[in-house]
């Protein structure tokens, strides 16, 4: 029973919890007894929150009583720890936060709490979503469900194992260039970023501002809808959250795609991904064969997007992670001066990879470098958006790889610049500001390892075109029902 | 200063705005209160917070560029201006770098002779305020060497103008009437407590000097840390000379940032620490530009008050008023607007402004009420100054119904007309008034006679007297000495 329970969809769990078939209580015990079995080797949690999940589990179920109708009734659901939840340690992943408590909730948490999910806990991530493994989280491992072996992905890694790992219904992410779509491939997900201002980012610890987007991780395209509809709408809290009424998506999910023209990237061969070529190949015709028209479509300027994107962000970044200075909250090394005092306490706090970006940004950002770099950057992401548009001319949605390859090796990608690179399919609608997602498309044996990993097909599309991204997604996901095809190990270390 | 050097002065201002709500949160914008008790995580710099800029700043600044004349540009955006400073708690300060919310315009200011002159604004845009520190156990009250820092909030995130002028000012006089014809305007249009002893307004001065009829700017130095305009005053002067002493002496002047002591009365040379800066500004990815639409500039252009510096024109040039009571008038802004409604139909600013600023204000400050939320309607006042206008009434009288109408009498006509009190120029009726007190008087007649003529003024008053205080003054004089004298 328990284990049924816990590998049932959010769809499913909050259907058996509004009809009264099952408790919101017991589906958050059951998923916190598999947290306890198995997030001893995935290490999806930095922190479970038995308590006030129990709590809050209690709180739907009385709520249901009271005849509240929630969408997201008992679902349990991870949040990856860059998102405040009042009263809880919030560490971005970092030293320098490691024992801060939130005083407050962030809006994304807040709304799917209203409609009825259940926080089981805070999930690791890349320190302050600077990573695409998990690795440069300076406060736990996670490892892959699929193959404990390799890494899950990342900044959002955390959240994709633990909904890989049924150790929740529902993951929260945040994406900046990729942070949800790459662990969502890598995990066998559907990884959604919305259009950037339609999920608020108020109670989001910022890396990037102008990229920097929340959205669900989920097993099933309908339970990423459900959240979707949860998360999206305007917020007062944040000035660049979108105010204008938000098109549900969970009433549109198709089964097929007849009229819907779908654009092939024809900078983005495929050939030169190895094995994974066959499998796009076979995503595309099926995309076809469910009443598609491929078109072909260019845009040239994609190519710039990591070397535009890894200024813009940086420059974000070093002056967003300035507050972290040991005066008001988090990590304090005192010193014999306050200059000294933020010297050591930033040199203890941020992990090499965040003081690498705030290196980079500040350097981006200086008297004499700021036109040939930031300024250049936010031209070229013009150029880059406008690409996009004129794609979106002759077709009404995109599809490409989500990555270059499967989950890889831990300390397989030890050169920055190689890191970086996993998001090469990714960034271009980031900083486009599209709605995008990754959406399971097979399997593959990766080089010098057994176990068959997952792959995703990314889907793009127009600002505020989510009914028909999801709505394609869902067709091509029913259609194909590649995520059933393996289950992830057990959990349970021999 | 001698006339062989000029001094070129700029000024530099922080204004904090008079809102509701702090700049990009909804916490309370007042002054004082304990230690961090109007803070939140936005205003505190809290992991995740974000701001939402204050519509109602933003109006303010537009307000005061539209008063000013500045040009408003149609866009305009929010950069964030990067240092660490233990009292900002994102360790950048959200501020406006090269789109301002107002551009160019002007601020007229006037001297105490009454002159009106003119000094060019550069900018003025929009930012957030810091909080406040208090280093202790450095002896100075500064950061370095101090043994502890503690930080209020408060103050962190109240929206704060700075409002920059042109090198245009020549004397320490005229920056003085700068900043009071600026500290009026912004009180008149409601923009600020411009209060300097509360920190609402903060100015640096920008000091150089060069040869008289030279064109180029001589090496300026920046003036910091004066805290009334008597100090703004002392400090310029003092910085003057200095800089004048050094030149004369073959020396050159330095550009530096210096402090003025208020106990030695002079400036010294801050650390230079502060002198490299590299802000890194860019636009805040967390706002959105901001668009200004051309209807709202002219609903605010439609909506300005009377601005001081017109008020003093018409107040001087068109009523032919003194500076010092036209100065006195427009610090009291209900007084001026209530004096504007008795001129506009009394049609005499010199009877109004004796009214207003003789016995009314002096009324005023005996109940401690107002004159404009007085008793005293202006249109009744306006009715009394015609009274005393046509000679229907003397000013004895008129001096009497002030009284009277302060203590809620009204219309001052109905009370002359019910009572009887118009003023009597019949001739052959004073005539018999002032035979009766001559015959009544005889030896103060021959006192008269005998060269004692001051008790002129006695029988003058024994006259009005007779007269119920009715009979014209003038009048009375005249016959009471042709009298005398046959």
């Amino acid at each position: 029973m328990a284990d049924e329970l816990i590998e049932r969809s959010g769809a499913e769990i909050a259907a058996g919890v509004s009809s009264g078939r099952v408790s919101a209580v017991e589906v958050a015990e059951s998923t916190l007894a598999r947290v306890r079995d198995v997030d001893g080797l995935f290490g999806s949690y930095l922190a479970v929150l038995d308590d006030q999940a129990l709590a809050q589990a209690a709180n739907v179920d009385e709520r249901v009583r009271r005849g509240e109708k929630l969408p997201l009734a008992g679902v349990p659901i991870a949040v990856k720890d860059n998102m405040c939840l009042d009263g809880t340690r919030t560490t971005a992943g970092s030293k320098i936060l490691e024992h801060w408590v939130a005083p407050y909730t962030a809006t994304a948490v807040a709304r799917m709490i209203a409609a009825g999910a259940v926080p089981i806990g805070k999930t690791n991530c890349d320190e302050f979503a600077m990573g695409s493994s998990c690795e440069n989280s300076a406060l736990g491992v996670t490892r892959n469900p699929y193959d404990p072996s390799r890494v899950p992905g990342g900044s959002s890694g955390g959240s994709a194992a633990a909904v890989a790992a049924y150790e929740a219904a529902i993951g929260l992410g945040s994406d900046t260039g990729g942070s949800i779509r790459e662990p969502g491939a890598f995990c066998n997900l559907i990884g959604f970023k919305p259009t950037y201002g339609r999920v608020s980012r108020y109670g989001l610890i910022a890396f990037s501002s102008s990229l920097d987007q929340i959205g669900p991780l989920t097993r099933t395209v309908e339970d990423a809808a459900l959240a979707y509809d949860a998360l999206a709408g305007y917020d007062p809290m944040d000035a660049t959250s979108i105010d204008r009424a938000v098109e549900t998506t969970a009433d549109a999910l198709r089964t097929d795609l007849r009229g819907v023209r779908i654009g092939i990237v024809k900078e983005f061969d495929t050939a030169t991904l190895g094995d994974m070529d066959a499998l796009y190949r076979q995503a595309y015709r099926d995309l076809e064969r469910l009443g598609a028209q491929l078109v072909e479509v260019s845009l040239p300027t994609a190519d710039y997007g990591v070397a535009t994107y890894y200024l813009i962000a940086p420059a974000e970044c070093s002056s967003n992670l300035a507050r972290f200075d040991g005066v008001r909250y988090g990590l304090r090394v005192e010193g014999d001066d306050v200059r000294q005092m933020y010297d050591r306490t930033r040199a203890a706090g941020f992990g090499p990879e965040v003081k690498r970006r705030i290196l980079i940004g500040t350097y981006a950002l200086s008297s004499g470098y700021y036109d040939a770099y930031y300024v250049r950057a936010q031209k070229a992401r013009t150029l880059i958006a406008q690409d996009f548009e004129r794609a979106f001319a002759a077709c009404d949605l995109i599809a490409c790889p989500a990555t270059s390859c499967p989950a890889f090796e831990f300390n397989a990608k030890s050169d920055p610049y190689s890191m970086y690179l996993m998001d090469y399919y990714t960034i271009p609608m980031s900083l486009a500001g599209l709605p995008a997602l990754s959406v399971p498309c097979g399997w593959i044996a990766p080089a010098g390892g057994s176990v068959p990993m997952p792959i995703g097909l990314q889907l793009a599309g127009p600002l505020f075109s989510e009914r028909l991204l999801l709505g394609a997604a869902h067709a091509y996901e029913q259609a194909t029902r590649h995520a059933q095809a393996r289950k992830p190990a057990s959990g349970v270390r021999a | 200063m001698s006339a062989e050097y000029e001094a070129v002065i700029g000024i530099e201002c922080h204004v904090e705005l008079k809102t509701e709500t702090k700049m990009f949160c909804g916490c309370r914008n007042e002054f004082g209160g304990e230690p961090n008790t109007k803070i939140c995580p936005v205003c505190l710099g809290m992991p995740g917070a974000l701001p939402v800029p204050n519509a109602r700043a933003i109006e303010l600044i537009l307000k005061t560029g539209v008063a000013f004349g500045a040009e408003i540009p149609a866009f305009s955006k929010f950069d964030r201006k990067n240092y660490f400073y233990p009292d900002m708690p994102k360790d950048y300060q959200i501020s406006q770098y090269d789109m301002p919310l107002t551009v160019g315009g002007s601020v007229k200011y006037w001297m105490e002779d009454g002159t009106l002159r003119e000094c060019s604004l550069t900018r003025i845009h929009l930012e957030e305020d810091t909080g406040k520190s208090t280093h202790a156990g450095s002896g100075d009250g500064r950061i370095a060497g101090s043994a502890y820092s503690l930080v209020d909030f408060n103050r962190a995130g109240v929206p704060l103008m700075e409002c920059v002028s042109e090198p245009e000012l020549h004397s320490a006089a005229e920056a003085i009437a700068y900043l009071e014809a600026l500290r009026r305007t912004l009180l008149a249009l409601g923009v600020s407590d411009v209060k300097m002893e509360e920190g609402s307004l903060r100015c640096d001065a920008n000091v150089s000097v060069r040869p008289a009829g030279s064109t180029a700017l001589g090496t300026k130095t920046e003036i910091k840390n004066m805290n009334s305009f008597r100090s703004v005053e002392r400090a310029i002067a003092s910085e003057i000379d200095r800089q004048v002493a050094l030149l004369r002496a073959g020396e050159r002047v330095v550009q530096e940032t210096r402090g003025w002591d208020e106990i030695n009365g002079v400036t010294h040379s801050m650390r230079s620490k502060e002198e490299a800066h590299d802000y890194r500004y860019f636009p805040d990815p967390d706002l959105v530009p901001l668009e200004i639409a051309r209807g709202d500039v002219e609903r605010i252009a439609g909506s300005l008050p009377a601005l001081p510096w017109q008020r003093f024109e018409r107040y001087t040039k068109s009523y032919g008023m003194g500076a010092k009571p036209a100065n006195q008038l427009i610090d009291n802004l209900a007084l001026a607007d209530y004096f504007d409604r008795v001129v506009e139909r009394s049609l005499n600013a010199h009877q109004t402004s004796n009214f207003v600023l003789g016995d009314l204000s002096r009324l005023a400050n005996e109940t401690g009420v107002g004159v404009a939320e007085s008793k005293v309607a202006p249109e009744h006042l306006a009715e009394l100054i015609e009274l005393v206008e046509s000679k229907r009434i003397n000013s004895k009288i008129a001096k009497e119904l002030v009284a009277r109408m302060w203590s809620g009498a009204g219309s001052p006509a109905e009370i002359v007309e019910r009572e009887g009190l118009a003023q009597t120029t019949d001739r052959a009726a004073i005539e018999r008034f002032v035979n009766e007190v001559l015959a009544a008087n005889p030896s103060v007649v021959a006192d008269y006679r005998a060269g004692k003529t001051g008790v002129a003024g006695f029988l003058v008053g024994q006259v009005m007297k007779a007269s119920r205080g009715k009979a014209d003054p003038a009048l009375v004089n005249e016959l009471v000495s042709a009298k005398l004298r046959s």
